[in-house]
């Protein structure tokens, strides 16, 4: 049975849809199947990001109501085989996500793929809560800053309160994704310091993925930015996020600064 | 904007009222409420009733049907308990919970034809209790969460997060950072306290006084403090 990981933050535009492209990219590459699912109904993006917008013909809505089969609404990624996409529909609304529709097809891709990641809508309606509800590890998107850092303390309540695991009184496995951090400003006390955002937070410390031009440039490629530029400042700190989401304990770093510093930092306040 | 602004204070209080536990069929209980009324005229007259509907299925047709015949046997239902939330909407009653019974309990003098009696069940009991029971939360209070403990202290072992509250009956401790809102003596306790290891509070109160983060001096925030009251005005200490 796969793994179900929902990529979720509550405010939008933090870097959901791109991490969860860049994540799901990493897994894959490690020869592992991934399926990447977007929840964004009515707004979708995630196709966009991982270059198969001109390849959707059935969706995750279309599955759900029984229109079309999971298989046929799979999307295989063109790089890498064991990488697929479930896209979102872009013409119905939410309310066409059913609790049972998505629990079934939520089952049956933990079936086939070793890993089953869902892209959250941004805020905590019913896209957000069934796109959280069956997971059993959570990602929480954040930025630097304060309402970002709000927004995700109250999707940490709800996902120790409104999912699957919650009602069954096991815990919620969920780890801190900081994204669009940018050294210089947090230097500048622009934004919120690292140890700032983990004492609010208090939840592990998964990666600090940095502000970067490549991020923006994968997107407008239609690439992931781990498939895209493999050697860049945040695809090294996505697949470095990937070994700690499979276990390994890694200390973790912001690419381009000094290992050693950072490690000693971090180690301690992540643990 | 107002220049002496006079603190709004909002306390809580309790009041007995009358529980009544409908049984099934409905329509059965109700002609047993008829007896009953029948045989002691004006017994719910002015008298607050909560409808106590937890070991009933009842959906929101049934519900407003029952609060509708209630209304034309003039017993004013103030509350429901243990409906569903869905069972519920804003033109019926509004929930109520953690009633206590009384031990007070009202009977019935004559014995009823039928020779099944409707239950008045219990007169329900919130006084202002002595602060006895606490409760630790090991976790976190999360943005968006509320935690009401009226009966006693709560002490919170993370923090409370910006966007959360917890209101006490007692007093409330904090050993993480207070950033949301901190609200003890809710029930009428001006001996109440407020305990944190790290001043980032939204808001604090004791008995219905607060003080919202802008009242709280710079020189504080950040600090570990204690709030208590003196009266009517609102003290601050350091925990150094």
């Amino acid at each position: 049975m796969g793994k179900v990981v929902v990529v979720t933050s509550g405010k939008g535009g933090v870097g959901k849809t791109t991490s969860s492209a860049a994540l799901g990219a990493a897994l894959a590459r490690g020869g592992e199947r991934v399926a990447v699912v977007d929840f964004d109904v009515g707004l979708r993006n995630l196709d966009l990001v991982m270059g198969a917008e001109r390849r959707v013909v059935y969706d995750l809505v279309n599955v759900i109501q029984g229109e079309a089969k999971l298989s046929q609404a799979l999307i295989r990624d063109k790089r890498l085989e064991t990488l697929h996409l479930l896209p979102a529909s872009q013409t119905r609304d939410k309310d066409n996500l059913t609790p049972e529709g998505v629990e079934a097809v939520i089952g049956a891709l933990k079936e086939s793929f070793d890993w089953v990641i869902c892209d959250s809508p941004a805020g905590i309606e019913r896209g957000a809560t069934l796109a959280m509800r069956h997971a059993d590890v959570a990602i929480v998107v954040t930025n630097p800053e304060v309402s970002s850092v709000r927004d995700s303390d109250r999707i940490i309540g709800l996902l120790d309160s409104k999912t699957v695991k919650a009602e069954n009184g096991e815990r919620m496995e969920k780890h801190l994704l900081l994204t669009r951090y940018s050294p210089s400003r947090a230097e500048r006390g622009d934004m919120l310091k690292v140890d700032d955002v983990l004492e609010i937070l208090s939840i592990p410390l998964l990666g600090i993925i940095p502000e970067s031009m490549d991020v923006l440039r994968a997107s407008n490629l239609g690439a992931p930015v781990t498939l895209a530029d493999e050697h860049s400042a945040p695809a090294l700190a996505y697949f470095d996020a990937v070994k700690r989401l499979r276990g390994e304990n890694l200390p973790v770093t912001i690419p381009g600064e000094k290992r050693s510093f950072f490690g000693k930092f971090f180690g301690r306040k992540a643990a | 904007m107002l220049t002496t602004p006079r603190p709004i204070r909002l306390k809580g209080r309790s009041y007995l009222a009358l529980t009544l536990k409908p049984d099934l069929p409905i329509e059965d209980w109700l002609m047993r409420l008829d007896d009953l009324a029948a045989r002691s005229p004006g017994f719910f007259l002015r008298r607050p009733v909560v409808l106590d509907v937890e070991e009933l299925d009842i959906d929101r047709t049934q519900l407003r049907a029952l609060s509708t015949q209630l209304a034309a046997r003039n017993v004013r239902v103030l509350g429901i308990e243990g409906a569903r939330p869905s069972a519920l909407a804003p033109d019926l009653p509004p929930a109520m919970s953690g009633g206590r019974d009384s031990g007070e309990t009202v009977e019935e003098s004559t014995a009823p034809a039928s020779g099944r009696s409707v239950v008045v069940e219990r007169i329900v009991e919130t006084q202002p209790r002595k602060a006895s029971s606490s409760l630790i939360l090991d976790e976190n209070v999360r943005s968006g969460q509320s935690i009401i403990h009226l009966d006693g202290d709560v002490t919170v072992m993370g923090n409370i997060a910006s966007g959360a509250e917890v209101i006490a009956g007692g007093s409330i401790h904090v050993y993480g950072t207070l950033r949301g809102r901190a609200l003890a003596g809710a029930m009428g306790n001006g001996e109440a306290r407020i305990f944190c290891r790290r001043l980032e509070a939204e808001l604090v109160s004791i008995d219905g006084l607060y003080k919202t983060a802008d009242d709280l001096g710079p020189d504080i925030r950040g600090h570990a403090v204690q709030f208590w009251l003196n009266g009517e005005t609102f003290n601050v200490g350091s925990l150094a």
